[in-house]
């Protein structure tokens, strides 16, 4: 099975957000694969176990995603393709359209990624993708199942679970829970160095700045108002959630 | 002066609030245009008058039985075609389940941008929206064509409903075709309990609580509230609780009225999650847990033991 799995390098996520002249500050931060992304890694590494294969990791992103494509690969998959042409670099309607021009060049069976990424939290990359390429998706799924080319998905909608059917070629954005990703090993890590990861530009795929340029603009990131700390009750705990509820409802009249 | 469609949500029978919110965000993008609305499934054209009291002057109303299930394949036809009938200027939906699945989708086939999750309109119009779970905001524009959102549950306010205004009711014919998934079953784990993203008032456990069982005192508070019950990562990780119970950078971004946050620390990443809730109330036994630097209300102490006494203080005022 040819799998694909689209994967972008995101902030950790317990750093703080520094905005710096209008950007958000790179500074010292320390950078992950995005953590619904690396569910997609995991689940496309069992796929091969499970049936045989191949797994190629993609992402868009300047230099420094080269790091993340190699945890991926310590992981177990096979290659890795870089587009580090900022010329394609835009909104979800640019970056669709780039996978799509990497997945058509690759080749895929099943196509795998996060539900959305924990930086621009937009959640458009699957469906946009898969519509890019004229196959089904479905999202946040919690299971996969793949026989022959029948899938079985149970995917999590607002809490309640969906067991949703559909055939390959597709598309699967994972959902929390979809499984543990395993840690890189130390054998792993040095493999994945020597493993194939393929730079490519816009000549490369075809594609022209013009055709992917964005619908949409950012022209402005700002940081939300800084709470003030409230207040710390006392006296006896009964005293306590007794005045908690008068003040709930008569002073912040939430209740 | 723009069209703008919104296209409702029904779930359980009942239109969901989030769509008054959309009608809510069309009136400021129209800029005195006209709103409409679209609602699909059985019994849409029942939703119209509600709509129509928040301002939508036609409900359009496609009942075809594609549409009782949401399948991406059946609704991004179903949504597609209704944006080339009603050719507007702008569309809004949900940031739901549903909306969150179906609009990009839509957007790709119409080679429309898309800001997703926006939180807040202002003129121009730009769109306002959290990046970072909410550690930040981005303000974002269209440079051409049409304006397509989904917007965030419980950010923008509805607008007061006018019993006079009524809207027309137009059914459409859609064509549904070649459909590829098929939803086999759907196992409610959530019937009769509170949605967390539209929920107003969340009880929330971390790892304080220090087991399944732990979550026994939230889930009675959460009655007494008609709250949702919510976890930190931390509660989860330790297998406390379900993973879609999780608010936070991964896992749910929440904004109710009330966040009642117990033996949670407030790591981070769960404070992305929640920090844009109205008001904040943190109990915990450490008096030095960053929650309480967010909170506006902290009581130090025994999550089992405060709990229960603000339960049958809330019955009290409440009953």
């Amino acid at each position: 099975m040819n799998i694909l799995v689209v994967l972008k390098q995101t902030f950790d996520t317990e750093e703080k957000i520094v905005i710096q002249g209008g950007n958000i500050s790179e500074d010292g931060v320390e950078f992950i694969i995005n953590p619904y992304d690396e569910y997609a890694v995991e689940e496309a590494i069992k796929l091969k176990e499970e049936h045989g294969g191949e797994v190629t990791v993609v992402s868009i992103g300047p230099d420094r995603a080269e790091s993340a494509l190699r945890t991926a690969l310590a992981m177990g998959a096979d290659k890795a393709v870089l587009v580090d042409d900022e010329s394609l670099f835009g909104d979800e309607f640019t970056t669709a359209k780039v996978l799509a021009a990497v997945a058509k060049k690759e080749g895929f069976d099943i196509i795998l990624g996060g539900q959305m990424a924990v930086d621009t939290g937009a959640g458009q990359g699957g469906p946009r993708l898969a519509e890019e390429l004229g196959i089904n998706h479905v999202s946040t799924a919690v299971k996969l199942e793949i026989d022959g080319t029948s899938v079985r998905v149970e995917r999590d909608v607002e809490g309640d679970l969906e067991v949703v059917e559909t055939s390959l070629p597709v598309l699967i954005t994972a959902q929390q829970g979809l499984n543990e990703p395993r840690y890189p090993s130390l054998p792993g890590i040095m493999k994945a160095k020597k493993k194939p990861l393929d730079r490519l530009s816009a000549d490369d795929l075809g594609l022209s700045a013009d055709e992917v340029k964005a619908k949409t603009e950012i022209v402005d990131q700002i940081l939300p108002p800084t709470k003030q700390a409230g207040r710390i009750l006392s006296g006896d705990l009964a005293a306590q959630a007794s005045e908690l509820v008068q003040l709930l409802r008569n002073e912040a009249k939430v209740i | 002066m723009k069209k703008v469609l919104v296209l409702a949500e029904v779930r359980d029978g009942q239109l969901r609030n989030v769509s008054l919110e959309a009608l809510a965000a069309a009136q400021i993008i129209a800029e005195g245009g006209e709103v409409v609305a679209g609602v699909f499934g059985a019994g849409a054209a029942a939703h119209a008058a509600i709509l129509g009291q928040h301002g939508a002057a036609s409900v359009y109303t496609a009942e075809h039985e594609a549409l009782a299930q949401y399948t991406p394949d059946a609704y991004a036809q179903a949504v597609t075609q209704l944006i080339e009938f009603v050719s507007p200027d702008a569309v809004v939906l949900g940031h739901t389940a549903i909306g969150r699945d179906v609009a990009p989708r839509v957007a790709a086939r119409l080679g429309f941008g898309l800001v997703s999750d926006v939180t807040g309109v202002e003129a121009g119009p730009v769109f306002v929206r959290p990046i970072y779970a909410g550690k930040a905001f981005q303000k974002r524009k269209f440079n051409d064509g049409k304006v397509f959102i989904t917007i965030r549950p419980n950010n923008i306010a509805v607008g007061e409903a006018d019993a006079s205004k009524t809207a027309s009711v137009v059914p459409v014919d859609l064509e549904i075709k070649d459909l590829r998934t098929i939803v086999k079953e759907v196992v409610s784990k959530t019937s009769g309990k509170v949605d967390l993203s539209e929920a107003k008032v969340i009880i929330s456990g971390g790892r304080g609580v220090k087991s399944a069982e732990g979550f026994q005192p939230l889930y009675e508070l959460a009655e007494v509230l008609g709250a949702a019950v919510g976890a930190s990562r931390g509660a989860c990780d330790a297998d406390y609780c379900d993973y879609s119970m999780q608010i936070g950078q991964t896992g749910k971004v929440v904004t109710p009225d009330l966040y009642i946050a117990c033996g949670i620390s407030g790591a981070i990443q769960h404070l992305a999650g929640m920090s844009s809730s109205k008001i904040i109330v943190a109990i915990n036994k450490d008096p030095e847990a960053p929650i309480f630097q967010i909170a506006d209300y902290g009581i130090v102490g025994d999550l089992f033991e405060v709990v229960p006494l603000l339960t049958a203080e809330f019955k009290k005022v409440l009953v």
